[in-house]
């Protein structure tokens, strides 16, 4: 028993400065208990007993003297026991009682909390005077103005962001690209003097027909007066269509897209149809006022404006021909244009104002434009549709305008706009280059070439001594005829394909089917 | 003698036109040279001898048309101290770019029947070569590379009225900012100095 004495003197001894005699023991003081008692087990079982009570009672400290070898080997049986002994432990019980060490805890020391109020303790509110005016001299230094004594106001009705999907076009500056594409193929060579000319003895100067029109069989309808003349571009064999008396005139000609069919619009008012594979007229069709200065097909669908101003669809098809009257222009119509793909009908004016037709199924147009567009100062007679891009329209001004626009006809706006510094008559897209050629009066007047769509002019032909009235281009793409008030026809072979680059694009076109068909 | 003086002058409302309409232009000139609308939206005007792109939307034309009518009014009160354009990316609310116009007032402060004999001419080409360096600003300034909104901020004194559809605004600081003082003009009675502030990314 004297171990137990002096175990008791050390408790007494360690205990002396600590103020917890009862109560549970802590958990590092349970394990050596455990051990004392494992221990003593080995010796008696009633002795066990007494002493895990004394423990218990006393909340004795550790004695490492108790430790031995047996610990480890005897662990487990007699902790059932000792858990019955003592109570439930408490949170108390945690940190040791009689050490002297402050061993602090970090999970519950709050270390974001603390940074956050040491930085963020300098409130505007809560500052002192002597700062508040350290702040406030500062700011009038840098400012020139009291903090306190200004307001920043603004108006609540806000202006909208730009459209969703919007990207903003100043990338391209920022992108490192190299010269533009279009810059490259300039140094093509066009001939600047005309391939052809033919005489156009007595054809008709006025901006406001149409009289030249090329079709897809290589024959070119000309009408001098009252008479149309065909002249086959392939064999150069001309012959006279027809002829109309008195003092009647043909004011518009325009092929069917495909085949032989030649629509012709008079001063009468008339618009009659022609076989010209027969030399034979197929039909009249009433409905106008006046003269028919302008005339589209789409499909079976033939579009005349009057001048009037009004639209007439003719449905070449029925014995009832007018199939829709639409009353756009408050003047005579000098361009009228169907696009590429049948979508849209555009119509220019002596009234300065360029409609957009939206087309219905019935290959007409509705009776309300979609875009009234009134940029132009001056007659609208010069529309061309881009062939590769189909909402994309051209459209030239007269004399006090001046400038070609190109317009997107999905949204109404106008895309680009040129001042050409001379009246623009007609507009030509060419199908082998991404060009457009334009007619022009006073004063070269000239045939430009332009980039599309940059507008850099390629090249000016000149040659014509009055006003270029009419384009048309071969059905091949290659040539371009320009027919003038100094009664000529030119053709010029601007657009003529680059034969290295066709066997390339030939070559390459190989290539990619070769491809689908592997992956096939 | 008086009389023929006068017809050139420039009274105090005449100035505040001056320095709205140096505005109107302005604006318009960097929402087109900074892309923040399509440029579609934009037709060319001329002005100052200059080629400037107008928005020809109806509601950037009324907000502005609002905002500078209500600013004219201050001017001519002389309680503005600055004028900021503020561009804010729309998805996070950031502040890309800061367009500050400060004012201040150089003739007699107290008297409103003040008249400058600046003429218009010289005022003119002082606004026309700050309107070139705001377009030759694409050079320097990065690109807001995001769809973009803009506000127009007034800084005005204390003392004043607020008038309906108008509000308090927060100022509109920039992260890590880098600035840019362009020429200034004067009226002899405003004077207009402009100033670019946008985010630095390196």
């Amino acid at each position: 028993m004297s171990q137990f004495n002096y175990i008791n003197e050390m408790n007494s001894l360690l205990t002396l400065d600590g103020p917890l005699t009862k109560g549970p023991t802590p958990r590092w003081q349970k394990k050596c208990m455990e051990n004392s008692s494992s221990v003593n087990s080995t010796l008696n079982s009633s002795k066990q007993k007494s002493i895990t009570s004394i423990n218990a009672s006393n909340s004795k400290t550790p004695n490492k003297c108790i430790d031995n070898d047996l610990v480890r080997t005897k662990k487990t049986p007699k902790t059932p026991k000792n858990k019955s002994t003592t109570p439930t432990p408490n949170k108390g019980a945690k940190t040791p009682n009689g050490a002297d060490r402050f061993i602090p805890l970090r999970s519950a020391a709050h270390f974001e909390l603390g940074n956050f109020k040491i930085l963020h303790s300098n409130d505007t509110e809560n500052l002192s005077p002597t700062s508040k005016e350290v702040q406030r001299t500062m700011y009038e230094n840098l400012h020139g103005t009291d903090i306190s004594s200004q307001r920043i106001l603004s108006y609540q009705h806000k202006a909208p962001s730009a459209p969703e999907g919007f990207q903003n076009p100043r990338r391209v500056i920022y992108t490192q690209t190299k010269t533009p594409a279009s810059a490259k193929s300039n140094s093509r060579y066009i001939p600047q003097a005309p391939d052809r000319i033919l005489d156009a003895p007595d054809i008709i100067d006025d901006y406001y027909l149409n009289l030249v029109d090329w079709n897809a069989s290589n024959i070119l309808a000309v009408a001098l007066g009252a008479n149309i003349y065909l002249w086959n571009a392939g064999t150069g064999k001309i012959d006279q269509l027809m002829e109309l008396s008195g003092s009647d005139y043909v004011c518009s000609v325009s092929w069917i897209q495909e085949g032989d069919y030649l629509a012709v619009g008079t001063s009468m008012g008339t618009v009659e149809l022609w076989d010209c594979s027969q030399i034979k007229r197929l039909r009249i069709m009433d409905g106008h006022s006046a003269r028919v200065g302008s005339l589209s097909w789409n499909s079976y669908i033939l579009s005349s404006g009057c001048r009037s101003g009004q639209i007439i669809h003719h449905d070449v098809r029925q014995r009832n021909h007018n199939v829709l009257n639409v009353n756009g222009h408050s003047q005579e119509i000098c361009g009228l244009k169907w696009s590429t793909d049948g979508k849209y009908l555009a119509s220019g004016g002596n009234d300065n104002v360029l409609n957009i037709w939206p087309a219905t199924s019935g290959n007409h147009t509705q009776t309300q434009p979609i875009y009234t567009l009134t940029s132009h100062q001056a007659a609208v007679k010069a529309l061309a549709w881009c062939p590769w891009q189909p909402n994309i329209l051209a459209s030239g001004g007269g004399t006090a305008d001046r400038h070609i626009r190109f317009w997107n006809c999905q949204t109404g706006t106008c895309v680009n706009a040129v001042d050409t510094k001379s009246q623009v008559c007609a507009l030509l897209w060419s199908t082998t280059y991404k060009e457009i050629a334009s007619g022009h009066g006073f004063a070269n007047n000239q045939l430009i070439i332009w980039k599309y769509p940059s507008m850099v002019k390629v090249t000016e032909l000149t040659g014509h001594t009055a006003r270029v009235l009419h384009l048309a281009v071969s059905p091949d793409g290659s040539t371009i005829l320009s027919a003038g008030a100094d009664e000529t026809l030119r053709l010029w072979k601007c657009f003529v394909k680059n034969p290295i680059k066709n066997k390339e694009t030939s070559q390459l076109k190989g290539k990619t089917s070769l491809l689908k068909q592997s992956i096939r | 003698m008086a009389a023929l003086k006068n017809k050139s002058a420039i009274t105090v409302k005449g100035s505040a036109e001056i320095i709205c309409e140096y505005l109107n232009f302005g604006t318009n000139s960097i929402l087109f040279q900074r892309g923040i609308y399509p440029p579609e939206d934009f037709k060319n005007v001329e002005n100052y001898g200059l080629q400037i792109y107008m928005s020809q939307n109806n509601k950037i034309k009324e907000f502005l048309s609002s905002t500078f009518c209500q600013l004219k009014d201050w001017l001519m009160k002389q309680v503005v101290n600055k004028v900021a354009l503020i561009i804010t990316n729309v998805k996070t609310r950031e502040v890309m770019e800061r367009w500050d116009f400060n004012v201040q007032y150089v003739g007699d402060v107290n008297n409103p029947d003040e008249k400058s004999d600046k003429p218009l001419k010289l005022i003119q080409n002082e606004i026309r070569e700050v309107l070139k360096q705001i377009a030759a600003s694409v050079a320097y300034l990065p690109l807001l590379d995001c769809l973009c909104s803009f506000d127009v901020q007034i800084y005005t004194k204390n003392d004043i009225d607020l008038p309906a559809e108008w509000a308090d605004a927060q100022p509109a600081d920039i992260k890590n900012a880098q600035c840019v003082k362009l020429r200034s003009f004067s009226t002899n009675i405003h004077k207009m100095e402009t100033a670019v502030t946008y985010k630095n990314d390196d």
